[in-house]
């Protein structure tokens, strides 16, 4: 009977352990988890704090659910690998050993070096029981300041706007997210932001955070002197949990290194999910992101290949979507500019490298009164595409880049000025019963 | 909006309300749960999400409640024939 033990209990674990169940009815898989609060839908922090569900919605699991897949969960952290002896230790103490391993501990949150970082109210969104905090300092009135980019900030700046709070959102550069959304989205976003009563100050940095009884109540900056307030959000960046592997022998850059089967280079190790680093054929190297979906796809892949059957992963093109200022926005393939985000360090939650490759394309860009498209056109087919507000073209775009559709015959209408890229993109559309998406 | 447009908006939900089912694009899922929460029904969509498969649930009312509330645009109305022979 193999063990498997797999450490972690995002989307890529879960996925990892309901894989290996449905391929191996015998095996004992352990699941091991450091937060109290199990599986739930980190994406759906956001929600949370916008006040869109409460907290118990956010658990996909019922109760019963880990007993019918036999898998014995343990809360608890992990110290120490040791691949010689297929053990792991315990931070207190306790040794498991294994037959096959998954390293699927996910991401954190980076916080800044600064002084008064470690005062109350100082949070990010990352985890459940800190939302929760967030969610006791939330209040009507009170003031937050927030510094960051990418999804997460504005998840903080929305999610604290909605619940009364003033919102003062610090960017270090001159606009939002500059190395995934061009200028043109960038404003949109913020001007939206803006209506909602955010204050936004560009090339503005935090340099310290004032406190009093151990909480905070303001913040220094460069640009914008003194600012008072109750809470102080950091969305900066997310790093991979790669340390562990890092210790135990396993070869790391960003994140822990995989091939297309999820083996590390120890074996019997396996990682998944934001802590790996995964081959990207598209981009010729190995990339890091945050998504939930490839977290899931390459859960599958490791479990299948942890239980004795062969997958091998093909990274599919980055997408997400998500809802910038409360507008729906698809990110998909090659979309970034040559520019670094100077308010994030590395990747954000949501967020991929595949993003920011500079692709060899060109734009084409068309703003309507409910919709804002802009696609990376290549030689024969597009690389990229972002699609803000109404959404019906999107699926298709993901489509054409996904599959490198060749479209060469409606090259020539795209680069028309004043072309009308939506109807171009029209004769792509296969007739079915769709009534199309919101 | 002309008469005729309006006509035809307003067959267009009848066929919906009657022809049509909830279908996920899960790729798009990240399974927070807010389907499932404003589901009258209480019919757990997150989970048909996981599994991408279609509702096709009798007791859907295609209110398209969780169509319209999924902040990641993972779900959609399409034309079913519910009395066909599927698995």
């Amino acid at each position: 009977m193999t063990h498997y033990l797999i450490i972690g209990a995002g989307s890529a674990g879960i996925s990892a352990a309901e894989t290996i169940r449905r391929l191996d009815a015998s095996g004992e898989i352990t699941q091991v988890c450091a937060e109290a609060d199990g599986y739930y839908s980190r994406p759906g922090l956001a929600y949370l704090l916008a006040d869109e569900i409460p907290e118990q919605q956010l658990y996909p699991f019922r109760q019963g659910d880990f007993q019918r897949l036999q898998i014995r969960m343990l809360h608890a952290q992990v110290q120490q690998i040791i691949p010689q002896l297929h053990q792991v230790v315990f931070n207190d103490g306790r040794l498991l050993g294994y037959d096959r391993l998954l390293i699927a501990m996910g991401a954190f949150a980076v916080m800044a070096n600064l002084p008064g970082a470690e005062l109350q109210g100082v949070v990010k969104l990352d985890n459940l029981e800190e939302t929760r905090r967030i969610l006791k300092f939330a209040r009507k009135g009170r003031r937050a300041v927030v510094v960051g980019g990418g999804i997460t900030a504005l998840e903080l700046v929305e999610g604290l706007r909605l619940r009364g709070m003033q919102v003062d959102y610090l960017l270090r550069g001159e606009r939002y997210w500059p190395n995934v959304l061009d200028e043109t989205e960038s404003r949109i976003v913020e001007q939206r932001l803006k209506q909602a009563g955010v204050r936004i100050h560009y090339q503005t940095e935090l340099s310290e955070i004032l406190g009093k009884g151990g909480k905070v109540v303001g913040v220094h900056t460069t640009g914008q002197g003194h600012l008072p307030c109750d809470l102080v959000g950091m969305a900066i960046g997310v790093a991979p949990r790669k340390q562990i592997g890092e210790t135990a022998g396993l070869k790391v850059d960003k994140g822990i290194l995989v091939d297309d089967t999820m083996l590390t280079s120890v074996p019997d190790i396996f990682a998944a999910g934001d802590v790996a680093q995964v081959y990207d054929p598209r981009l010729g190297k190995s990339i890091v992101d945050s998504l939930w979906e490839p977290a899931r796809a390459q859960g599958r892949i490791a479990g299948t290949n942890m239980a004795g059957q062969t997958e091998r992963y093909i990274k599919a093109v980055p997408f997400n979507v998500t809802r910038l200022a409360g507008i729906t926005t698809t990110i998909i393939g090659s979309v970034g500019g040559r520019d670094g985000d100077p308010d994030v360090v590395g990747i954000v939650r949501g967020d991929s490298e595949g993003w920011r490759q500079v692709p060899h394309a060109l734009t084409v860009q068309s703003n309507s009164d409910v919709n804002r498209l802009r696609l990376l056109v290549g030689e024969h087919n597009l690389v990229g595409g972002v699609v803000m507000g109404d959404q019906r073209v999107s699926d298709l775009v993901y489509q054409l880049v996904a599959h490198q559709i060749e479209i060469s015959s409606i090259r020539q209408k795209l680069f028309t000025p004043g072309a009308d890229i939506e109807a171009a993109l029209a004769s792509f559309i296969p007739t079915s019963g769709d009534f199309g998406r919101r | 909006m002309k008469l005729r447009d309006w006509l035809s908006a307003d067959r267009l939900r009848r066929e919906l309300l009657v022809e049509a089912q909830v279908v996920p694009e899960s790729i798009r899922c990240v399974q927070c749960g807010i389907c499932s929460f404003y589901c009258p029904i209480n019919i757990d969509i997150r989970q048909h999400v996981w599994d991408g498969v279609p509702v096709r649930d009798g007791h859907c009312l295609t209110c398209g409640e969780c169509v319209r509330r999924c902040p990641r645009g993972v779900l959609r109305f399409e034309r079913s024939n519910l009395f066909e022979n599927k698995r």
